[in-house]
């Protein structure tokens, strides 16, 4: 099994150089936003001298060569050093950190939820090709297609929590002290309900559609043709020989979504009030927080690889073809 | 006489954005308990429709049976039920294909592919079939099957793949075999192995085989009777020493000449002049006439009859008609 | 002329998509001419705030009593507007890379498709926020930043277009006569990779519109034109009280972007012609 070891090796060392690039990116960006941190500083200071400035400047290093601060940046980076926010006076490391588990728990309930549904509706959608069930499933994918995830929350809250009253309309969890630990998951997922489905909906709409699509092509397939020679019944023609084969570009299609999704994610925080990265935006937005909105770019975009790592890699599991290429 | 199965009057018909394409049109022929038919014809001559049809797989690929009974031990195969229709499929007769690696499933081993024919129709355990299965794999000649029944795919040779194709066709002992096209994707040097395979397998089970393929090499060396095809339509049929000595049809004639498996090996090597023709503008009488050199105006005037021309010879030409 | 009366024929059997454009086509109209016959300005204090629809305010008045239908009369165009801008800004650049990498081939292949990669995997929704938070909100920058972050998708599939037409005769027979690689690109290869790069910039209008109300709605829209984004951004502070002060813009989003989808659609039956098998 050297062959897989090598599989992931091979594949793990190729993050290095986009993760380069991604730092690389972020140098850029905050190079471009207008004024650098002793400018900052120095205005918060009220209105400081030119000579005051230039110093803050040299004790950053931001006299340096261009390069030069680059590997300064690099150097900072690799100590989890996302340098500082001078809004909420606190390290914009230590401010993500908080925050990331709460949207990781997000994503990973509602992308999920979306697999779940959505497999299973393409699965349904294209064993029963051209019925009305195929039809149904199409009309709500075009319908969710087109709305505003965000604006869906909202409604939704308007339904389920005002209109209703059965689930409550933001927050990750009731203000109480005195709940035991199943208690409080209940609650959590009470909490969850949501802005899970809102975040989930778009995708199990491209889910069911890339899925049915997948599932038709390998319909085409000869050994499909050879799993009905063998005497199999449709169902198990579908479930096992063609799903399974199907699924492999969904996955795919999971993994490069990861980003989209922490987009989504990002709004439908915004909405529910949920404590996530997402809030975070909203609030260095408000504040224009430079330093903080990069850090979560590049927090973000380092979720992202990580997360075509995993799928990468759990792909080469699934399709024994691929570690021998 | 009864044979093991009997096709008569099977169309086929495809229906496509420019209306109905009838691949196989009013077919007749059968094959008797351990005899080998070949059946031959260029590509697209709709040799795989008609074997699709058999198993009734053309339906899933958009075909549709328009006419005839497929008789397979006295019962239609067009009558069954579909769950009657799946105890037939892989337990009674087996079928291969032309490429192994499109025909077997990427992501599933060898050996779990094998297993789950014996497990879908003799109910074995996961141990008996998994013991079956190793048993199956060397009989087709697979070395180190116990390494082997764990492998993808993608880790064999065609060759080897076309063997477990064989395997698992044969798993249930099939009473016939339909094998389309089944070296055609091969190097030409296993090619000769896998047809010895099959006909080894064909006398040890006791079964009998329909073979398609457009090589008349091979048809000549493992077939007792051919069917010749010609744009969806049976030209001529007979034994294989029949045909081939005395074929009756200009298009067999055709065919063996190109084969340069007649007399005048010497000779040039012909093609037929022209082309199949197109399947929205299909001749009424004698598709092959707008080819045949000796076609004559009653040859477009309707589809030729079936004409005897030998016990078990039969040619649908207008000139088998003036033969003595 | 006679091609566009064949690709119209074709379109119009496709029943969804030509009802989509007609609706698509009535909501352009509304966004040119709108402005020009209800004259209400969407930023000035009308009446009443937060009432519902009613003989006055046919939609209601949100929380400053703005006329909430002007608003959606304005946002029109600046939805349609942004859409369609970044749409043809990511095109461009799509289209400029993806033909490089494609006609070229090795190395320059190599390195764009790097680039193009590497593109896609920072989240854009979130690329775009902090770019437009550093040079401001304006109609331009917006615009800009969507495209910037939308354009890695047209690259990919242009490249593919050019990889297939490349090796073709008729592009050798123009090389051999001694055409020049700008000019083959453009005049040989470009027409016959279009019709597929002309469906996904059609259906990068929709996801640019999107974008935009999601940029509006946290508040990152151009101050001084108000966007169906930002109106429902202000109508959730009121969610208890006058829910369809958000909903009415949000159905306004949903109704262009469905229409644009189905015409994509439609476009995609017209002129990528594939044989439907099954
Ligand atoms: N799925 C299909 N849809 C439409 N036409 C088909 C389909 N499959 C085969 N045909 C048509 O049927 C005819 C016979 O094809 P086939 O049976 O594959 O021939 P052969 O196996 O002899 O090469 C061809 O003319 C082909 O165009
Ligand atoms: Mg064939």
């Amino acid at each position: 099994m050297s062959a897989t070891l090598w599989f992931v090796i091979r594949r793990t060392l190729q993050v290095i150089p986009v993760v380069l690039a991604i730092a690389a990116l972020n140098f850029l960006l905050l190079h471009l936003a207008p004024g650098d941190a002793a400018d900052i500083i120095a205005a918060q200071s009220g209105g400081a001298s030119a000579e005051f400035t230039a110093e803050l400047r040299r004790s950053f290093g931001l006299d340096l060569p261009l390069y030069q601060q680059f590997f300064v940046y690099i150097g900072r980076l690799l100590t989890f050093d996302l340098g500082f926010s001078n809004v909420q006076h606190r390290p914009v490391f230590d401010l993500i950190a908080e925050r990331v588990p709460a949207t990781l728990l997000l994503m990973v309930v509602s992308i999920g939820f979306a697999l779940l549904i959505g497999v299973a509706l393409g699965i349904i959608s294209a064993m029963r090709h051209r019925s009305w069930v195929d039809s149904v499933v199409s009309v709500i994918a075009l319908l969710v297609y087109a709305t505003p995830q965000f604006w869906l929350g909202l409604m939704l809250i308007v339904l389920f929590s005002i209109m209703f009253g059965t689930l409550p309309s933001g927050g990750m969890m009731t203000i109480a002290t005195d709940m035991s630990v199943w208690e409080r998951a209940v609650d959590i997922g009470r909490h969850l309900i949501l802005p899970s489905i809102t975040l989930a909906l778009f995708y199990v709409a491209v889910y069911a559609r890339l899925m049915r699509a997948s599932m038709l092509e390998i319909y085409t397939f000869d050994f499909v043709t050879t799993a009905r020679a063998k005497g199999l019944s449709e169902t198990r023609v579908g479930l096992v020989h063609a799903a399974s084969n199907a699924l492999l570009p969904v996955i795919t299609l999971a993994g490069v979504q990861v980003g989209h999704l922490l987009g989504g994610s990002i709004l439908i925080e915004t909405v529910f009030g949920w404590p996530g990265l997402g809030r975070l935006v909203f609030d260095a937005l408000l504040q224009r927080d430079l330093n903080l909105l990069l850090g979560i770019l590049f927090i973000s975009s380092i979720v992202v690889v990580l997360a075509n790592l995993a799928v990468d890699l759990l792909y080469g599991f699934l399709d024994p073809r691929i570690v021998h290429q | 006489m009864s044979a093991l199965l009997q096709v008569e009057g099977l169309s086929v018909q495809f229906a496509t954005d420019r209306g109905p394409v009838r691949a196989v049109e009013d077919l007749s022929f059968s094959v008797a308990a351990g005899e080998t038919v070949a059946m031959v014809g260029e590509s697209g001559s709709g040799k795989s429709t008609a074997a699709l049809s058999l198993l009734r797989l053309i339906e899933p690929a958009g075909g549709q049976v328009s006419a005839g009974r497929i008789l397979f031990d006295d019962v239609d195969l067009l009558g069954l039920s579909s769950r009657q229709l799946r105890g037939v499929r892989g337990s009674r007769i087996g079928m291969i294909f032309q490429d192994p690696m499109m025909a077997l499933n990427p992501i599933f081993t060898i050996g779990w592919q094998i297993s789950e024919s014996l497990r879908e129709h003799l109910g074995l355990s996961r141990r008996a079939a998994r013991d079956r299965t190793i048993e199956l794999l060397q009989r087709v000649g697979i070395p180190a099957p116990e390494q082997r029944i764990d492998q993808y795919p993608h880790n064999l040779s065609g060759g080897m793949r076309q063997r477990v194709m064989i395997a698992m066709a044969l798993a249930c002992r099939p009473s016939l075999l339909i094998a389309d096209e089944p070296t055609t994707a091969l190097d030409v040097t296993v090619q000769a192995q896998v047809l010895a395979l099959i006909n080894t397998l064909k006398d040890e089970f006791g079964m009998a085989v329909l073979l398609i393929t457009h090589d008349l090499g091979v048809v000549w060396e493992t077939a007792q009777r051919v069917v010749v095809m010609y744009a969806g339509r049976k030209v001529e049929e007979g034994s294989v020493s029949d045909v081939f000595e005395r074929p009756e049809h200009p298009y067999t004639r055709g065919l063996l000449k190109t084969a340069r498996l007649t007399d005048d090996r010497a000779g040039p090597l012909v093609e037929i002049p022209g082309t199949v023709p197109n399947a929205f503008e299909m001749p009424h009488g004698c598709r092959f006439a707008p080819r045949c050199a000796q076609a004559f105006a009653r040859c477009e005037d309707g589809v030729p009859p079936d004409i005897k021309v030998a016990v078990g010879h039969d040619v649908a030409c207008l000139l088998a008609e003036r033969a003595p | 002329m006679k091609s566009f009366l064949h690709f119209w024929r074709r379109f119009r059997r496709n029943r969804a998509a030509l009802v989509a454009l007609f609706v698509l086509l009535a909501i352009t109209l509304i966004a040119i001419v709108g402005p020009y016959v209800y004259t209400v300005d969407p930023f000035e204090m009308m009446g009443r705030a937060s009432t519902p629809p009613s003989k006055r305010f046919w939609l209601g008045t949100d929380v400053s009593g703005r006329d909430v239908l002007a608003g959606l009369i304005h946002g029109a165009r600046v939805s349609l507007l942004i859409g369609v801008a970044a749409s043809l800004c990511a095109t461009l650049v799509g289209l400029i890379v993806g033909a490089v990498a494609g006609y070229y081939g090795r190395a320059v292949d190599n390195i764009l498709m790097r680039c193009t990669d590497f593109f896609l995997t920072i989240p854009s929704f979130v690329f775009a926020v902090v770019l437009i938070a550093i040079f401001r909100p304006s109609v331009t920058n917006v615009t800009i930043a969507i495209g910037i972050v939308s354009w890695p998708p047209v690259a990919r599939l242009v490249r593919a277009e050019f990889i297939a037409q490349r090796e073709r005769e008729y592009v050798l027979a123009a090389r051999a006569l001694g055409m020049s690689d700008i000019e083959i690109m453009i005049r040989q290869i470009l027409p016959n990779a279009l019709p597929p790069v002309i469906v996904v910039s059609s259906l990068l209008v929709a996801t640019a519109i999107l974008t935009e109300s999601g940029l509006s709605f946290l508040g990152l829209s151009d101050p001084n034109v108000i966007s169906w984004g930002y109106m429902i951004g202000v109508g959730r502070t009121v969610l208890r009280l006058a829910w369809w002060m958000p909903a009415i813009p949000g159905i306004a989003i949903l109704v262009t972007v469905l229409c644009i989808n189905l015409v994509g659609e439609g476009l995609n039956d017209a002129l990528n012609p594939r044989v439907q098998r099954r």
